[in-house]
């Protein structure tokens, strides 16, 4: 049969932000897919590097508008394990109420834009109502909807009043039943069932050997999460579970978002009802020369910083990785094989975030050729090699 | 005011073209679509296809991948139409106003009538933006009311 490729994007009515995907299709099968990236290449980790280290924690906020509570709080503990130093017990309290806001929000975002791919509009409406008594509730916590801007080394920025948290547990509580209704309403749904179950499978296997992260890793029955494995803030002193499925398909991970919705909700009950008291920011004289890495659990998986010092105000250098940036290559696993109908919702399964992803971008200078992976693996060890010859070993 | 223009007052249909942003503003323009906000009142409406669309509602900082497809969308679009930029990577690129691949901002490349600064810009500015932009077109200052075909 004669083979199609289908262009998406790279301005598409089914993207939020700017990608091109290129679908190579047989009929209605999809036998290839290529993912072009860098329209939302910015630069920021350049930009990190001329700012102060107190300044870059707000730069990172400006990765993603989704995430941009992730970025902030996998920066900051970077920072803090260069000094190796302990954040007062309430400002870890502060930190896990903000970050598991954040996580609600998030996820009821993209169930929001999962039903519109699907044709349930309904789903959207409901959905993104529903986020918005979240983000009133972020608005009271720090002042704003979306760039929380509560971080700093050190510490958080602001504190929580006691007179807020009666306040804010009740909007909290207020979304519960609400929650429980679209719930019901999108995993007991026939239709919904059908569309989704069995579609864009990764197994187990697969998700390991991709790397995958988050609740693309965790629907395929990985158990994986920064918050588990490696405890920071008061993870460890509250009693939550991580969801985990078996099946892999994209019904699991939908099911896998509403179910983390309800225990994020958990998590920040219990951390507004046992907020100690205290000290909210411990004071950094200076920072020493050396290393530090931060990693937190974002609503799409692993988040992870690097941060190097030399003993100035600045870092010398700040890496970023985006969970994305692992996710995206599972397309090679879920999306060949399905039909072109599928794609968009499959395409959207792993919660894709360009904008956290984008870290680089090489071409020559006419703009035309664009390096792949293999190019910049060569041309690495290329380097390598140079240097191990101008070295003399 | 010709017919034209007084037609497209009574429904402006809005395409969203996110040149490189946060996803910020993005949301926030999604957001004044929903039930809370709700700017379908005022007859505005999401359009999947440039070509159906009225008004351009750009955000983000145009990187350089980014420059050469903003001015092709900016053609397919039928005229006479309006653009209004979105925070404040589009009015100024904000705090990529130092990144090597973030070279102008937009009113540099597109003909911007309305600026709606923040960031993120409120659903209630967005909203604001929106009505000011309307009460320009029909006091005839808008730029681009003068390239009608």
């Amino acid at each position: 049969m004669a083979k199609t490729i289908v262009p998406i994007g790279p301005y598409h009515p089914l993207q939020e932000e700017p990608e091109f995907f290129k679908l190579t299709v047989e009929g209605e099968r999809v036998v290839a897919i290529d993912v072009h990236v860098g329209y939302n290449h910015r630069g920021i980790e350049k930009i990190s590097e001329m700012k102060t280290f107190d300044q870059s924690v707000y730069t990172v906020e400006r990765i993603c508008g989704i995430c941009s509570t992730s970025h902030p709080f996998a920066c900051v503990q970077a920072v803090e394990d260069i000094i190796l130093m302990e954040v007062p017990d309430r400002a870890k309290y502060i930190r896990t109420i903000i970050a598991e806001g954040e996580r609600i929000h998030s996820h009821l975002l993209w169930l929001g834009l999962a039903g519109h791919f699907l044709g349930y509009n309904t789903v959207f409406m409901w959905a993104w109502k529903l986020r918005e008594e979240i983000l009133d509730v972020m608005e009271i916590l720090s002042g704003n909807r979306n760039n929380y801007a509560m971080f700093t080394p050190g510490g958080v920025r602001r504190d929580i009043k006691a007179e807020d948290i009666p306040v804010v547990l009740k909007k909290v509580d207020s979304i519960l039943p609400t929650l429980d209704m679209l719930k019901k309403a999108v995993m007991d749904d026939p239709v919904l069932h059908a569309r989704t179950k069995g579609v864009g499978i990764l197994t187990r296997d697969e998700a390991i050997s991709f790397s995958a992260l988050g609740p693309t890793a965790r629907a395929s029955g990985v158990a994986k999460d920064v918050r588990k494995d490696a405890p920071y803030a008061a993870y460890d002193q509250v009693d939550w579970k991580m969801i985990v499925t078996q099946n892999g398909d994209v019904f699991d991970k939908l099911a896998i978002r509403v179910l983390e919705t309800f225990e994020s909700v958990k998590i920040m009950k219990y951390c507004l009802t046992h907020l100690p008291g205290g000290e909210i920011k411990e004071r950094i004289k200076n920072i020493p020369p050396g290393e530090g890495i931060g990693t937190h659990e974002a609503p799409r998986g692993e988040v992870f910083h690097y941060v190097r010092s030399d003993g100035t105000n600045r870092p010398v250098r700040h890496k970023i990785r985006a969970p994305t940036y692992m996710n995206l290559p599972t397309y090679k696993a879920t999306i060949i094989g399905e039909t072109i109908s599928d794609a968009t919702i499959i395409l959207a399964a792993i919660d894709p975030c360009y904008c956290c992803t984008e870290r680089l971008a090489v071409r020559d200078m006419k703009g035309k050729k664009l390096f792949n992976g293999e190019d910049l693996v060569r041309l690495s060890q290329e380097k390598t090699m140079q240097l191990k010859k101008k070295m003399g070993f | 005011m010709s017919l034209k223009l007084t037609a497209l007052l009574k429904s402006p249909w809005v395409f969203h073209l996110s040149t490189g942003s946060c996803n910020n503003c993005d949301i926030e323009i999604i957001d004044c679509l929903t039930p809370r906000f709700d700017i379908e009142r005022f007859g505005m409406l999401l359009a999947g296809s440039i070509k159906h669309a009225d008004v351009l509602l750009v955000t983000g900082s145009a990187n350089r991948k980014c420059i050469p497809r903003i001015k092709r969308v900016y053609e397919q679009m039928p005229k006479p139409c309006f653009v209004v930029a979105i925070g404040e990577c589009a009015l100024s690129r904000g705090m990529f106003i130092h990144s090597y691949n973030c070279p102008v901002p937009i009113d540099h490349i597109l003909p911007v009538d309305a600026y709606i600064p923040g960031c993120p810009p409120k659903p209630e500015a967005i909203i604001a933006g929106a009505v000011k932009l309307i009460e320009k077109v029909k006091n005839g200052t808008a730029k681009k009311a003068k390239n009608e075909k």
